[in-house]
């Protein structure tokens, strides 16, 4: 049929033809799709094509090629992304492990680049593996050692440190270090008392009686040793310095810990942890202020 | 012609029903998002076990996208199905059971979620059970809106029915696919899915991607379909556009799902699929948009008297900028950076409160002085004020999480010329901090918008036409 003019419907606003439809008082203009929408829209899916054809994009029905699918011009796989991308890592690490490894604690120390190579990595696994029990500070809380301190329960050397980490305290490996400390439970209260007391004026220089220090000599002297500088070959702390782990810095505190000692738990970190990565973790520990 | 016909008696009461339903989730779903983004800044703010946001962010996805917006959506496509097909809706007392039906299911999901009780599927939480209820009406709902259109008086379907009749369609295979599972037993709130491993997370994400392209988009374009043209009195720019976008973004969204799974378990094909379909997506996505704005060619200067339509107009720009921003964050290089960041949280928000929210109270505004017989809204400064303060609560938001998400991403992959990661991640988490804190800002100014919206169209209703004096 031919279209004369009365059979056009046209928008008096725009001068525009409609579609000659119309509801609820809505019509539509005739207009074509603008081009650049056309043409954007062509480009997009002549793009997807070219991109089908480089990386593997359709599922094979055989089940051949690799994961059931096409496998692209390059043979991409993201598992080779990822490969790539690791490798360019470790290869940074690379430069300086193979020395690192080689090389003695001590030798490490003296060498500039090897210790800062130590600490980046030390730093790392430590905020990676460390920092939800020590704090990312590494200053502790209450039943965590502070590491910032120059207090060590189990010796601050390098050596002592390497050994707390890859071991553990009180776990399940078998070169553990594992003494604890025994309940005095039973003992007469005017005792503990008194023992706390002597404990206390230790750090504070406050006034013990003569039965409190022969009471601790008797008890508490083998492991804590004269004037409780503590013993890091059985853990026994140091309780001249007034830091206290598990309980506060009072008479009350003492004495239950004298009679219901607590006792903490490091996790063994060997099998865990690579050999380099604790020897890292050891050097960047004592590196924070409190090595010995 | 057709205008000389008798209009028929429209139902209306079903109309208003979703609308004031949509109106109150609006504002739970509001408060809920408001309060788990402070949770983010201030962890202190979850309670074990009932108010933890690992509880209350289900609660809140749920409540402004299928409370909320399930419910514009319902009110829309009623009212815009009958006038379009110029009939009364079919079966008024099935339509009454979709809305009561509906909020029933809305309630037993939100208490399945405070009580922890979920399928663990992203936009898909509710168990089997609530799962089943829901299959219920929605077939209902599309029985409703398809007799409707079989006994329209209008020779043709507008387009806005198109894009609700897809929304509704689609929405109900996708539902029914991704919620197969097996209960533990009858009585048990327990299920499991039917897939597993990688195939489960390849339906979930054909599922979660595709309620955002016909729940959240194809159901919305049915709205802006008809309220643009009807607000600003002018006709749809181009019949032809909208057949094109119309079927290209049928076709192809279907296919967009696996770019949630970029470098994951899935087959490089299938990511491959993904990533490409999601370019392709840019343009028919954006026909929609081309279709909205160019349909003010010529009567631009109505935005400046009426904020109601600038509603609409500043919606299409976000869903114009969101559905760029989307195929753009597909491609594998960009998303190895966004993806598990809250980049991804500022993509989905400038959907979300930009188009979604913002067409919705268009849509609102411009349905309730109708359905109530009132003149005019009590206020359009207030409508305008609302128009505001929520767009700044949109740039904030969105600002702060491009930001934050751009940042967490270049943290978590920073390396040091050692071979060591920089940064923990504790660390990123704390870096994040203020971001969260200027998000949840702007999710208070979003907050208060709506707020006046609600002041406004109570005082539109409760204002008798015949003393009412409206303040311009």
């Amino acid at each position: 049929m031919i279209q004369d003019d009365k059979d056009k419907h046209i928008d008096e606003f725009s001068g525009i033809e409609t579609t000659g439809h119309e509801w609820d008082g809505i019509k539509e203009l005739n207009n074509p799709s603008p081009r650049w929408w056309v043409w954007l829209f062509i480009v997009t899916i002549v793009w997807a094509i070219g991109y089908w054809y480089v990386y593997p994009a359709w599922p094979t029905f055989s089940g051949d090629g690799f994961r059931g699918g096409t496998q692209g011009r390059i043979n991409w796989t993201q598992y080779k992304q990822l490969e790539e991308s690791q490798n360019e890592i470790l290869s940074r690490r690379a430069e300086n492990l193979e020395q690192f490894q080689k090389n003695s604690i001590e030798d490490v120390m003296k060498h500039p680049q090897l210790f800062a190579f130590a600490v980046a990595g030390g730093k790392s696994a430590f905020k990676e593996n460390c920092a939800g029990c020590h704090g990312s500070g590494a200053a502790g809380a209450r039943g965590y050692p502070n590491l910032n301190d120059d207090d060590w329960l189990w010796g601050g050397s390098i050596e002592n440190i390497y050994l707390t980490i890859k071991y553990g305290i009180r776990t399940d490996n078998p070169k553990t270090r594992a003494s604890t400390m025994p309940s005095f439970k039973g003992m007469q209260e005017e005792d503990l008392k008194q023992i706390a007391a002597y404990v206390m004026s230790l750090s504070k220089g406050w006034r013990y009686t003569a039965e409190g220090k022969t009471k601790y000599e008797q008890m508490c002297l083998f492991c804590h040793g004269q004037d409780g500088v503590g013993n890091p070959s059985l853990g026994a702390a140091n309780i001249s310095d007034s830091i206290w782990l598990h309980v506060e810095d009072s008479n009350p505190g003492i004495v239950s810990q004298i009679e219901n000692p607590k006792h903490g738990v490091m996790p063994a970190w060997e099998g865990r942890l690579d050999d380099a990565t604790i020897k890292q973790l050891a050097i960047y520990v004592h590196s924070l202020g409190g090595g010995e | 012609m057709n205008k000389s016909l008798a209009v028929p008696e429209y139902n209306d009461e079903i109309v208003k029903k979703f609308t004031v339903a949509s109106v109150f989730w609006a504002i739970i779903g509001f408060c809920a998002g408001l309060y788990i983004a402070l949770q983010m800044a201030f962890p202190g703010l979850n309670f074990e076990p009932y108010f933890t946001f690992g509880r209350l962010r289900p609660l809140h996805t749920s409540a402004v996208i299928f409370a909320f917006g399930g419910n514009v959506l319902f009110a829309t496509s009623y009212f815009v199905v009958q006038r379009t097909c110029r009939t009364r809706i079919w079966g008024s007392r099935l339509a009454n059971f979709t809305f009561w039906g509906y909020q029933v299911f809305i309630v037993m999901a939100a208490l399945g979620y405070v009580f922890g009780v979920t399928q663990g599927k992203e936009y898909a939480e509710p168990e089997w059970y609530a799962d089943l209820w829901l299959t219920i009406v929605w077939v209902v709902y599309l029985i409703v809106y398809l007799m409707t259109l079989t006994k329209r008086e209008e020779p043709h379907i507008y387009v806005a029915n198109w894009f609700f009749l897809a929304f509704i369609v689609t929405v109900a295979v996708l539902h029914l696919v991704n919620g197969i599972s097996v209960p533990v037993s009858l009585t048990s709130f327990k299920s499991y899915p039917l897939w597993g491993g990688v195939q489960n997370a390849m339906i979930q994400w054909w599922y979660g991607h595709n309620a955002v392209g016909f729940f959240l988009t194809a159901g919305f374009l049915g709205i802006m379909y008809y309220f643009v043209p009807k607000r600003a009195n002018r006709p749809v720019y181009s019949y032809r556009l909208s057949i094109l976008h119309f079927w290209s973004l049928i076709f192809i969204y279907i296919w967009a799902g696996p770019h949630h799974l970029h470098y994951t378990a899935l087959p490089d094909w299938a990511q491959t699929l993904g990533m490409t379909f999601s370019i392709i997506l840019w343009m028919p996505s954006w026909g929609g948009m081309i279709n909205g704005l160019m349909t003010l060619s010529g009567a631009w200067h109505k935005l400046r008297e009426d904020p109601v339509l600038k509603f609409m107009i500043v919606s299409l720009a976000f869903y114009g900028m969101s559905t760029f921003e989307g195929p753009v964050m597909a491609i594998k290089e960009v998303n190895a950076l966004s993806h598990y960041t809250d980049w991804t949280i500022g993509h989905v928000h400038s959907g979300a409160l930009g188009w979604v929210a913002f067409i919705s109270f268009g849509a609102i505004y411009h349905l309730v002085p109708k359905l109530w017989k009132r003149k005019e809204l009590y206020s359009l400064k207030l409508v305008n004020a609302h128009l505001w303060i929520a767009t700044i609560g949109i740039v904030f938001y969105i600002s702060a999480m491009w930001i934050a998400g751009v940042m967490q991403g270049l943290m978590w992959r920073s390396y040091d010329s050692l071979g060591y990661l920089e940064y923990s991640f504790v660390e990123t988490v704390m870096a994040m901090h203020p971001y969260y804190i200027i998000r949840a800002l702007g999710g208070v100014l979003f907050l208060i918008g709506a707020l006046i919206m609600v002041y406004n169209l109570w005082k539109t209703v409760a204002t008798n036409d015949d003393k009412a004096q409206f303040v311009s």
